[in-house]
């Protein structure tokens, strides 16, 4: 699969490297040069300069080809809007968010997103594993 | 009226302060502390300080009777969140989004903002008016049909000059309004009409086939 995902933090990197391993397209987007350091020496896909809440920048990094665009930097209105253009500007067949606040997650949700709250799942991994 | 106002920069204050002159009910929410604090110091207790894309913020302000909902913060992301929260969470009936980037005017109608206002492209509407030279100036956008009338001048170095209209490489579905020739003459176009140097045309067009317009009238 052709997989574009924005943001190269620790998950966005980590989940490039891991796509990439398991023999998918991969292009990675962030604005920070500094960023693609996370990246593992063996991958092989492409990191790119830009800043995904530009249609341009996102058309540089083929998202017309895109299967998976994947939202991954900090902000979570950042990632919103980017994944919002790349579902209705550029027709991607699959658009996955991250938003760390669970009511606009809900919210997003219910706008044919997927997004996933990494707060709400965190709290409820931890309290299994407290409460057992 | 209603209005909420997401945003206590420049541009929500001066908005403010005029909607509170025509004895509107305004409320700004402003994340920044201490903007917030001018505000208030000034003009009362009209600013709450908060994030305007969370819902429970606009909970708080009452966003559910708000008429109107106004974001003009300074990143087009967080004018499309606030006004996406307004209108879904809270039902309100106008949402207006301030917007930096142009392209992003597509994306937000796409999505429900009911008005968006793009600086950038203002300036540039001013801009192609200003410079004689520009060979194309938008007169009039039709939103709801997504067309737009342009005016265009035939440069005198044009290939198009001394051809007729039926000669003309025109798009799929733009149509050519009115000739206005140098001497000041409007004209309604046929197949027939012959493009003279200075010649000032009125056009219907999309935004997708604008550029392929131009191209067709004044290419040199």
């Amino acid at each position: 699969m052709k997989v574009v995902i924005m943001g190269c933090g620790r998950v966005g990197a980590q989940l490039a490297v891991l796509l990439d391993a398991g023999g998918h397209t991969i292009t990675i987007l962030d604005n920070d040069a500094y960023s693609f350091r996370r990246l593992a020496p063996t991958f092989g896909g492409t990191a790119l300069f830009g800043n995904g809440i530009d249609a341009e920048a996102l058309k540089r990094a083929s998202i017309e080809e895109a299967d998976v665009f994947v939202a991954m930097t900090q902000g979570d209105n950042r990632n919103i809007i980017s994944a919002q253009i790349a579902k209705h500007i550029f027709n991607v067949p699959r658009v996955i968010c991250r938003i760390y606040d669970p009511l606009r997650q809900e919210l997003y949700d219910t706008l044919g997103l997927e997004a996933f709250s990494p707060t709400t799942i965190f709290a409820h991994l931890v309290q299994e594993k407290i409460e057992g | 009226m209603y209005i909420i106002i997401i945003g206590g920069g420049r541009v929500g204050y001066y908005l403010t302060k005029a909607l509170l002159d025509e004895n509107h009910e305004v409320l700004i929410i402003e994340k920044n502390a201490a903007l917030c604090n001018t505000i208030k110091e000034e003009m009362g207790s009209i600013c709450l300080q908060g994030d305007g894309c969370e819902a429970a913020t606009l909970e708080e302000v009452g966003t559910g009777r708000a008429d109107m909902f106004v974001a003009v913060t300074g990143d087009d992301e967080d004018n499309l969140v606030a006004c996406q929260v307004a209108k879904h969470k809270f039902n309100v009936p106008c949402t207006i989004a301030r917007i930096r980037n142009p392209q992003n005017e597509a994306l937000f109608k796409k999505l429900g903002i009911d008005v968006t206002v793009s600086t950038t492209d203002i300036i540039l509407e001013y801009i192609e008016k200003e410079v004689p030279t520009h060979p194309l100036t938008h007169l009039l956008t039709l939103s709801e049909q997504d067309l737009e009338i342009v005016k265009v001048r035939i440069p005198p170095a044009a290939t198009t000059v001394n051809k007729s209209v039926r000669e003309l490489p025109l798009p799929k579905d733009n149509k050519l309004i009115l000739v206005i020739s140098r001497d000041r003459k409007p004209r309604i176009p046929t197949a027939n009409t012959v493009l003279r140097e200075g010649d000032q045309i009125v056009a219907l067009t999309s935004l997708e086939t604008e550029q392929k317009l131009r191209a067709a009238l004044t290419s040199t």
